[in-house]
């Protein structure tokens, strides 16, 4: 028993003696050594925060869309703010001096509140004003400055695509305590995607002050600042250039225009019109009320927001679900007189009859498709319409349709697309029939799709069956891509199909004149453009035109979808525009001198009934 | 379970004890983390609103294990809860998910828990269970090793988990070893280790050597017939080992100056060697023999951590230990965790800037302040004083519990009472050390102090099965 005494004393000195060591280490510590100690009042220390410099952005060839300019906000930290000349300070920075007494006097009121703590007094002020206020500090004591970045524009292109910054608002802040009040945050756009990436990491600057308040030095040569780290650079996928073309051609027009390349699902212009100017990114606060009560809402994207009826740009989705049910092929025809005039029937324009499907895309043939629709949903392999519509409803929207893409845009939306309930709604539990669906069978009806998704299907077809989730922006080693762009998404229908569906999308754009086909307009010699029209019928007025379109056949580079808001035939201008915008990509110049003068010069903005707000 | 009036007879001081630990810990994990923006108290956002509520369950717990659950179970079960925290510690592996590296977290809804913490208690339980077993003898080879196994294992599958510094804690069962039988050479063996890794790390495998020699001569002269004979090698072999290197200089030797200059020791050691070998095959000394096994055995390990410190450990973790030795300072980096947790103790002074107002604090410029390094709010904001009181604190609980455990009737319960104190010591060991400079970071949180419902809820069961066993002895 001594024994295990003696043991459990041994274990209770090794414990003291630990304690002991601890205790002394302490002692040193915060009693005897000076270069860990600081004075107990809070204020021997002063920190001042370094921000980052945020993150560039740099067009897919280098050209650069976002820098970084310097500005410097005013800073006070009111506890050390003595008797100044406020008339001096009104005058270097412009400010009304009733204003100024009004802040000073909240400041005292909340000054147990607000202790050592500093707030920016004026923001963003010009170097000038800075100037003259470094000239003067010592004047107004309790007053500094720190010097910003603040967002520059050298490149008018993409205000839609790129997002703002904007100072934290404390709705933010209570989501996200990794944030300050004063820190800058990216809102929509490559800013707000990107955040993580651009936005760097703040460091900070250590002051001693002595017992007047008055900072003495930096403490330790600096040894325990710690620097600020710079975002890192992302590299877009947008081509700068031509993303400055398609606004050129949207001008004046209500809609959009996306580019994408088929076999990255880079997107390569997007553009929303009528959209932002940059210039107005940099200082959006003070452009607020201006764009808030513009009525064509430029801040609105409707390239990824706005869901439509596709038109007959949706009967080559259709003719795919045809082929992979094996319901059509390639030599199936069908006449068409004026129009299909089964149940509340369906009318169509003059062409010659019967067509195969490759005609019945060239010439965009509605009896065609009102066809094949009805034999898609009441095919004897389904017990039901409704299993034949839901087997018809999985195959569309492998396409992505209905559904958000996943790409990297903030504000992409999934579009509408009509299950078997929605009918059920509309007629009463399955009391509906292929007949009283049948606006699908040429993209009208309760479907919506955003130009977006029309632009995937333009990759989609040029890739003969699968997509690259669209995205905006490209890997370097520093920045990572999100891996699910870089996989394959493959669509239901087997990639042996898609090439039938294509042949018909090059003669609509490559036949002699008086063939019947629709897109003649946007042939180019040499560059092989298959497209599809689309005319969408819609309750806001004229037809919204649309088409969409890749080149070349062969190994294609671009795909395009046009969307132009009450603008007529598809034939009329979403395909010239796209035409248009494939000829500068492909070939950096314009052989359509004539074209581009009427799509420039056309004004289609009194067509776009104005919602009240 | 408790009858009538027996519930006084409880060790009421422990249990102050550990509700005084527990309220330090939430107001100073409070401070740490308060801001005006988030000034009500029992925030469920805030680390201190969510502390409130593991406080809470932590003294329901206690009180059921207190009151409602038969103290009988835990040796009767042992082997039970021990499988089944290898299980939890083999799923998490694989279930878990990462948490800063490493894979050591179970998620159930919003609540995390780490099972390695529970499976302190499980070990515990089950050492005192093996140890108080009828005919169980600690100094026989199938004893040690029987008991290496129930240890190492959970150890293993917390290294596979890469929490390195979880599994140093099991460590701290050399101690109620050491009590329970286990030779004090072991302890002394293992400190022997730990001082000449250091040295290796630190200086070099050459200074190692030496401090090796010196040791191991004062060893044998004390407790040898001829301490002044030793004490006159050490005199002049000291220094011949530390100027042995100049050998190569010699003129006649010239040719082979390109060898490790730990060679040219070799030469110098030799004769000492052979003398001492004479002596051994002379004397047949059982205690000597022991000497020189652990001799080439220090030998081996001098040689091997160099070796070790390449291969095995992690960079974040060569980085903390290079940095406690002074090697490579990066104050930005791997250092800078230290730094200004000892910039924050220091400027706590005497009595400390008071509550709420620790600046180092405010700016949030020691990481993990909540948790590894919640001592540091302690030094800052309550000065020399407060840590002082803390670490008494910490002194009392340990101390009681030894106390206590030694008057324990029943083995199991003495054994279970020898493990909680090791356990809870290696703790305040490792973390208060690390903070203040003197161990290497290593993130193990502050017994009832640090945040965090896993390890505030293991260490309440942990007490607080003791507590009730106790009390068993004082009814």
């Amino acid at each position: 028993m001594a024994v295990e005494l003696k043991k459990k004393n041994i274990l209770i000195i090794g414990l003291l003696a630990v304690a002991l060591v601890y205790l002394v280490q302490l002692f040193n510590l915060q009693i005897l050594d000076q270069e860990y100690k600081i004075t107990a009042s809070n204020n021997a220390f002063r920190y001042d925060v370094q921000y980052p410099a945020r993150g560039l952005v740099l067009d897919r060839n280098g050209e650069m869309l976002v820098a970084n300019e310097t500005s410097y906000d005013i800073m006070i930290t009111p506890i050390e703010v003595k008797e100044f000349d406020t008339l001096d300070l009104c005058k270097i920075f412009g400010l009304e001096i009733e204003e100024v007494k009004t802040k000073l006097k909240e400041y005292r009121k909340n000054r147990r509140k607000i202790g050592y703590q500093s707030f920016p007094f004026v923001k963003q002020v010009p170097a000038q004003q800075y100037a003259h206020f470094h000239e003067k500090s010592w004047k107004f004591p309790g007053f500094t400055s720190i010097s910003r970045t603040i967002r520059s524009y050298p490149f008018n292109a993409g205000g839609n695509l790129l997002g703002y910054i904007t100072e934290t608002d404390t709705a933010f802040l209570r989501r996200n305590p990794d944030y300050k009040m004063g820190d800058y945050i990216g809102r929509t756009g490559i800013e707000q995607s990107y955040e993580h990436i651009l936005k760097g990491q703040k460091g900070y600057n250590i002051f001693l002050r002595d017992v007047h308040n008055q900072v003495k030095s930096s403490f330790s040569d600096g040894k325990y600042d710690k620097p600020a780290v710079p975002g890192k650079t992302i590299i877009s996928s947008i081509d700068a250039n031509l993303q400055q073309y398609g606004e050129l051609l949207m001008q004046n027009k209500v809609g959009s225009l996306v580019a994408i390349e088929p076999s990255t699902g880079e997107i390569l212009t997007l553009v929303s019109s009528p959209g932002i100017d940059v210039s107005k990114l940099a200082a959006i606060n003070k452009h607020y009320k201006e764009i808030s009560s513009d009525p064509y809402k430029p801040m609105f994207n409707r390239a990824t927001m706005s869901p439509y009826p596709p038109g007959s740009v949706f009967k080559l989705v259709n003719a795919l679900v045809a082929l992979e049910e094996g319901l059509i092929e390639p030599g199936t025809s069908n006449s068409c007189y004026g129009g299909y005039n089964v149940g509340r029937g369906m009318g169509c324009h003059a062409h010659p009859s019967p067509v195969d499907l490759t005609e019945s895309i060239m010439m965009s043939c509605n009896t065609y498709y009102a066809i094949v629709f009805r034999q898609i949903i009441d095919n004897p392999k389904y017990s039901s319409v409704r299993e034949g519509f839901e087997r018809w409803r999985e195959l569309v929207m492998s396409f992505g349709f209905g559904q958000k893409l996943g790409s990297d845009l903030p504000s992409e939306q999934a579009g509408s697309m009509p299950s078997s309930q929605t009918y059920d709604k509309i007629h009463g539990k399955d009391r509906w029939r292929s007949l009283s669906i049948l606006s699908l069978s040429i993209g009208q009806g309760e479907i919506g799709t955003t130009p977006l998704h029309l632009a995937n299907l333009a990759a989609t077809l040029a890739n003969r069956g699968y997509y690259y989730t669209p995205h905006l922006i490209k890997g370097s080693p520093d920045t990572l891509i999100n891996p699910q762009y870089t996989q394959r998404n493959y669509t239901l229908v087997d990639t042996s199909h898609f090439h039938k569906v294509i042949d018909g999308m090059f003669k609509a754009v490559n036949s002699p004149p008086g063939s019947g086909a629709t897109a003649r307009i946007a042939a180019v010699p040499g560059l092989d453009i298959c497209g599809k029209t689309g005319t969408s019928q819609n309750p806001h007025g004229k037809d919204h035109s649309v088409f969409i379109c890749f080149a070349p056949r062969d190994n294609p580079k671009i795909a395009v979808a046009a969307y132009i808001e009450n603008a007529g035939f598809g034939a009329t201008w979403a395909a010239p525009i796209a035409s248009l915008l494939i000829e500068k990509y492909l070939n950096g110049e314009i052989s359509r001198e004539y074209l581009q003068e009427y799509v420039t010069n056309g004004n289609l903005m009194q067509n776009v009934p104005i919602k009240k707000q | 379970m408790i009858a009538g009036q027996e519930y006084r007879k409880l060790d009421w001081s422990l249990v102050i004890a550990y509700l005084a630990l527990t309220v330090i810990g939430w107001v100073n994990i409070f401070s740490a983390v308060y801001d005006q923006e988030h000034a009500t108290i029992f925030d469920l956002s805030q680390r201190y609103g969510m502390q409130f509520i593991w406080m809470l369950t932590s003294y329901a717990i206690a009180f059921a294990i207190l009151f409602l659950v038969n103290p009988k179970i835990y040796s009767t079960l042992s082997g039970f809860i021990y499988g089944f925290s290898l299980l939890l510690l083999a799923g998490v592996i694989f279930l878990g998910i990462e948490v800063n590296g490493s894979n050591s977290w179970f998620q159930i809804g919003p609540v995390r828990f780490q099972p390695a913490e529970l499976s302190k208690i499980a070990t515990t339980v089950a050492l005192a269970s093996l140890l108080s077993k009828y005919g169980f003898n600690l100094k026989s080879p199938r004893g040690i090793i029987t008991t290496a196994l129930v240890i190492l294992t959970p150890v293993l599958l917390i290294i596979m988990q890469k929490e390195t510094g979880s599994a140093l804690v099991y460590s701290a069962f050399i101690f109620m070893l050491y009590r329970e039988g286990l030779s004090g050479w072991y302890l002394a063996v293992g400190m022997l280790a730990i001082v000449l890794f250091l040295v290796t790390m630190g200086i070099s495998s050459f200074a190692a050597v030496i401090v090796l020699t010196a040791i191991m001569t004062i060893v044998r002269g004390v407790t040898g017939k001829y301490p002044l004979r030793h004490f006159l090698f050490l005199l002049f072999f000291v220094p011949a080992m530390i100027y042995s290197p100049k050998l190569g200089e010699l003129p006649f030797l010239e040719g082979i100056d390109d060898i490790h200059p730990t060679w040219w020791l070799a030469v110098v050691l030799m004769p000492a060697l052979f003398y001492h070998f004479y002596k051994l095959f002379k004397a047949k000394m059982a205690r000597m023999w022991h000497l020189t096994l652990v001799f080439f055995a220090s030998l081996m390990l001098i040689f091997s951590v160099q070796f070790f410190f390449e291969n095995v450990l992690q960079p974040h973790q060569k980085a903390r230990i290079e940095n406690l030795l002074g090697i490579n300072v990066d104050l930005h980096g791997a250092g800078y965790n230290v730094h200004q947790s000892k910039i924050a103790i220091g400027s706590g002074g005497f009595m400390g800037k008071g509550f709420l107002k620790g600046t180092q604090t405010k700016f949030n410029f020691v990481p993990e302040q909540s948790t590894d390094f919640i001592f540091c709010t302690i030094g800052e904001e309550w000065g020399f004083a407060g840590s002082a009181m803390l670490i008494s604190l910490y002194l009392f609980l340990i101390i009681k519990i030894l106390n206590s455990a030694e008057k324990q009737k029943d083995n199991f319960n003495r054994i279970y009472g020898y493990s909680l104190a090791s356990v809870i010591f290696m703790h305040f060991l490792i973390n208060i050390g690390m903070t203040i400079g003197l161990m290497p970071v290593i993130g193990i949180p502050l017994p009832f102090v640090s945040y965090g419902g896993s390890s505030l809820w293991s260490f309440t069961i942990f007490l607080f099965i003791f507590i009730r066993l106790d009390l068993d002895r004082r009814k």
